[in-house]
């Protein structure tokens, strides 16, 4: 899968499940500070990851996780090997 | 609205009692057990006879392995749990002198340290529903104390401390955290206690008598409900007026 798709569904996943404004979505955004999302929101967002990419996401790699640009990394990483 | 439910400590006594209320309220209910399948499929054929649906699912809930397989055996016959009912409990009494490492320790592990794996196996699940109900089942002894059960006691107080954390951790998503706090209730636990202790209990219940397993499935059935939404991090005392 192409960083591009994986960036435009994480993008439509922040939108549609967690209310946030698209405009605001960069990949240096960090979740808590910039985008608002409280930790128990990441924790939701990786969930819902997962589920969308078919992809396991263990709680020591999801623990790294702060700004979009490493989320779409992880998966990224996890998708392509 | 049918959902799925899990009991642990499911086939005897008050957790049978609670299995029966869910499942007469429509929903569909695994029944864990410890060690007693026979009594465990009892309570399935009960159910199914009244035209309900429930399995029997054999765990050790203070065992981190085992509550991970009986989840994914659970959610994958059943579907997503989203009632967890958090009854399984054990007593080791004693008096603190005598009272070795290893009574404390089984009583924490099986009443106190299940609750924590079943609560947090079933989080996810409830997360992704954005609805649950997590009750769990401490005792009068873990508010007023009880003298011969420190161990018991510490691990039902413990309960009360991790229901009111949990509940504002989730309560945003629509999952709610109680408790239930029997008093003397007619089971195989108290039976132990003899006659002349139970007389001495109901002399001193606003009641005057001890309390039936369904009355404590009751409160259980109410705190799993729609009506219930907006109680949460509460424990509710069903003892007949013991500790007033």
């Amino acid at each position: 899968m192409e960083r591009t798709e994986i960036e435009s569904k994480l993008t439509d996943l922040l939108v549609d499940e967690l209310g946030i404004e698209r405009e605001d979505i960069r990949a240096d955004a960090k979740f808590e500070e910039d985008l608002d999302v409280d930790s128990l929101g990441v924790v939701e967002l990786l969930m819902a990851l997962e589920d969308n990419f078919g992809v396991k996401i263990p709680d020591e790699e999801a623990e790294q996780i702060s700004t979009v640009g490493e989320a779409i990394d992880l998966v990224e990483k996890k998708l392509n090997g | 609205m049918s959902r799925v439910a899990l009991v642990t400590g499911g086939s005897r006594g008050i957790g049978r009692a609670i299995a029966l209320r869910l499942a007469s309220d429509g929903h569909v209910v695994a029944i864990n057990y410890a060690a007693n399948r026979a009594a465990a499929d009892d309570v399935v054929e009960t159910i199914t006879a009244n035209g309900g649906t429930a399995m029997a699912v054999q765990a050790d809930v203070g065992d981190t392995d085992a509550v991970g397989a009986m989840f994914e055996d659970v959610e994958e016959r059943l579907g997503r749990v989203e009632i967890l009912v958090n009854n399984a409990g054990i007593t080791r009494d004693d008096l603190l002198l005598r009272m070795g490492p290893d009574a404390w320790d089984q009583v924490i592990e099986t009443n106190l340290r299940s609750v924590y794996l079943c609560s947090r196996a079933a989080m996810r699940g409830m997360l992704r529903a954005r609805w649950g109900r997590i009750i769990s089942v401490s005792s009068i002894s873990g508010i007023s104390g009880n003298p011969g059960q420190a161990n018991y006691a510490a691990s039902k107080a413990g309960i009360i401390g991790f229901s009111k954390s949990i509940a504002r951790e989730i309560g945003s998503r629509n999952i709610t955290v109680n408790v239930v706090a029997p008093g003397f209730i007619e089971t195989d636990m108290t039976e132990e206690l003899g006659t002349e202790v139970a007389e001495e209990v109901a002399r001193r219940v606003a009641v005057g008598r001890l309390g039936r397993p369904e009355e404590i499935a009751a409160a259980v059935g109410y705190l799993a409900s729609d009506d219930a939404a907006y109680v949460t991090g509460q424990t509710l005392v069903v003892d007949g007026g013991l500790a007033l």
